[in-house]
């Protein structure tokens, strides 16, 4: 088990520094304007000067050295645009909370609904409910999320007479977000969980449970669920991490000042810097995520065998 | 694995003993000076055996026309894909791109709703949005087919040199465990970020990712079958590498194939509404499903002009749920286990 757990974490570590490069070197193809606040307003020998100040001009592999320094320092250099000369780590400090809260809230109604509504399509497998549940998570993964959430944000707004705008004493403009950023979760859990419940109940031990004498109930919660549940697992921390991290479109779309709707500003701003960071930031989740999973599978299923090659022949 | 074989052993040893009781049964009426003299050749028992009816295609079709919901959407899909080519050549069209000016007043016709002339009405410069609309699905359409393409050529040519070369296996397994861990969304903005929005770079950045999920998925079913009898049998006769893989191998992947491309369709289509929201899309020039949802956003709090971000995201619905029910229906109809 130590010697997977090792290998998997020496992967995560080298896609990590991987994904480092690749970005640090694919921003270094980007317009010099991102690196100044004015730039229409300098002359050559300024930009030139502010490039070297920031060690713009240094050959590629330097820079890279220095910006793997400066990130074990936590440092990621200052905001060009956004806010000026701010350090990145600095305004990150301030919108990460907001995400996380906002997050966690829809995570946990996302398990609330997403879990039960999963159960109950394997229990009635075929039935209306079923049919019903197929429905919503067809629509949910085939129409793409930029659409159903602009229509909740459209007639959320207008019908239930909910504030347009985010704002963090106001409760009300908590839920539409919240439903938001929870819709693509809740069909996610509900088709793996019916799908892994309905393989569950074809095995051999379900029988032996009904032989018993176990009631319906029994065995679907008892029984089937808890091994269902275990596959579950390894998608819980990415989906956790990934909506704790703030969705980008909705974080934007209600104005909410996070990590998300961070991204879009500074995008359109063309704030090299702190682009870099949160891209930085939303792939160093991506793997974690994938990496707890993974190991939370390893710890909490026995019958997975270690060591051994993914997929081997 | 094993109490399936044993139970199949099982069933066939019963089959074959009900079998000789039966024909055992059929000739107890029989003279034994009949039972052994020759029997008389007929031809037609001779063809009898060895012979199905069975071709995988005709069940995959006749499967999928079972299924009237699924075929229903299909033909919504041909008919919404057939139109968005014939569209421009149909009499009375606008252009997409020209500003409709009223002809007594010279005034650009801007937010007209609805009406006989313009059927989706205009946008907010002028522009006839039903000619936008058709213009920009046939743009996503574009996209989702060329992502979709590329993925497939891609992914199955890497797969099958990750399935069939295992000196290759080590270098492939390695890279993907370091590819899939990286989040498409990041790959995505990052690309479309740095290079400037046009739909070969959409298409390009889109694509970046795509093909090695199809490749892990192709390796895999040839790792499955690359070594069955057949194979063994076609290696052993000579028959090259190449021709082995065109002619046994790919045939066997073409419904699960196809099911891929249908779904990554509708995510192509999704990306490319999701890149332009973040400002990365398309330049409004050229018309896409994305930047016409995107105009219709920034005025839909104003009721009266809410009809433009209603008919691209109905008509962006309606093509990406059909196309994920008849990729779905389809890979269903497919599955031989399914076939009866």
């Amino acid at each position: 088990m130590a010697k997977y757990l090792v290998k998997r974490i020496g992967r995560s570590l080298l896609t990590l520094a991987l994904i480092i490069c690749i970005v640090f070197i694919l921003m270094r193809q980007m317009p010099i304007e991102g690196y100044f606040q004015n730039f229409d307003k300098l002359t050559d020998a300024q930009i030139q000067a502010g490039l070297k100040e920031q060690g713009l001009l240094d050959p590629l592999p330097v820079q890279l050295v220095h910006f793997f320094q400066n990130m074990f320092k936590g440092d990621f250099g200052v905001s060009h645009s956004y806010r000026v000369n701010v350090p990145v780590t600095e305004i990150l400090k301030d919108k990460l909370p907001v995400s996380i809260r906002l997050g966690c809230l829809s995570i946990l109604v996302a398990m609330c609904l997403g879990i039960p509504l999963g159960t109950l399509m394997a229990r009635y497998k075929g039935r209306f409910f079923d049919k019903f549940g197929t429905l919503f998570i067809v629509f949910i993964q085939a129409v793409p999320a930029a659409v159903y959430f602009l229509f909740i944000q459209m007639y959320g707004t207008t019908l239930l007479n909910i504030p347009l705008l985010f704002h963090p004493n106001n409760w009300r403009s908590w839920v539409l977000p919240v439903i938001s950023m929870s819709l693509g979760n809740i069909a996610y859990y509900g088709m793996w969980l019916r799908r892994y419940m309905v393989d569950e109940s074809n095995k051999d031990y379900v029988s032996l449970a009904k032989a018993k004498g176990a009631s319906g109930g029994r065995i679907m919660f008892r029984h089937i669920f808890r091994n269902a549940f275990v596959p579950m697992v390894q998608y819980l921390p990415s989906s956790f991490l990934n909506t704790v991290i703030g969705s980008i479109y909705v974080e934007s779309l209600y104005s909410i000042p996070g990590m998300g709707g961070l991204l879009v500003t500074v995008i359109k701003d063309n704030d090299n810097n702190m682009v870099q960071a949160i891209v930085l930031l939303y792939a160093m989740v991506g793997v974690i995520g994938l990496l707890l999973g993974d190991i939370m599978m390893t710890v909490l299923d026995p019958r997975i065998s270690l060591g051994r090659k993914e997929g081997g022949r | 694995m094993l109490s399936l074989r044993d139970k199949l052993s099982r069933n066939l040893e019963e089959a074959a003993e009900s079998q000789i009781r039966a024909e055992v049964d059929k000739t107890a009426g029989i003279s034994d000076r009949e039972l052994f003299s020759y029997a008389r050749y007929d031809e037609k028992e001779a063809e009898k055996t060895g012979y199905s009816n069975y071709s995988y295609w005709g069940s995959t079709v006749r499967m999928f026309f079972k299924n009237k919901g699924a075929v229903a959407v299909m033909l919504l899909m041909l008919g919404i894909l057939l139109f968005t080519f014939i569209q421009p050549h149909l009499p009375g069209q606008f252009d997409p791109n020209t500003v409709n000016n009223d002809p007594n007043t010279s005034m650009a016709l801007r937010n007209v709703p609805p009406n006989d002339t313009f059927l989706f009405g205009t946008n907010n410069i002028g522009q006839d949005l039903w000619a936008r609309i058709w213009a920009g699905t046939r743009t996503s359409i574009l996209i989702g087919f060329a992502v979709a393409m590329i993925e497939a050529v891609v992914g199955i040519t890497m797969g099958v040199l990750w399935g069939y070369l295992r000196k290759l296996d080590f270098f492939f397994t390695e890279l993907y465990n370091v590819l899939d861990n990286i989040p498409q969304t990041i790959i995505l903005i990052l690309v479309a970020y740095i290079l400037s929005p046009s739909v070969k770079t959409l298409i390009f950045a889109m694509s970046l990712t795509g093909w090695i999920g199809m490749a892990r998925f192709i390796r895999n079913q040839i790792l499955i079958i690359r070594d069955r009898d057949y194979n063994l049998a076609s290696r052993c006769l000579g028959t090259p590498t190449r021709k082995l893989v065109l002619k046994n191998l790919l045939p066997y992947l073409v419904s699960v194939i196809m099911l891929r491309m249908a779904l990554s369709i509708p995510g192509a289509i999704g990306n490319e509404v999701f890149v332009t929201y973040i400002g990365l899309g398309l330049p409004t020039s050229t018309p896409s499903l994305g930047n016409l949802i995107d105009a219709g956003r920034a005025v839909m709090m104003n009721v009266s002009q809410r009809y433009q971000l209603i008919y691209p995201t109905v008509i962006l619905s309606i093509v990406t749920i059909s196309f994920y029910i008849v990729g779905n229906a389809f890979s269903d109809a497919a599955d031989p286990k399914n076939h009866r």
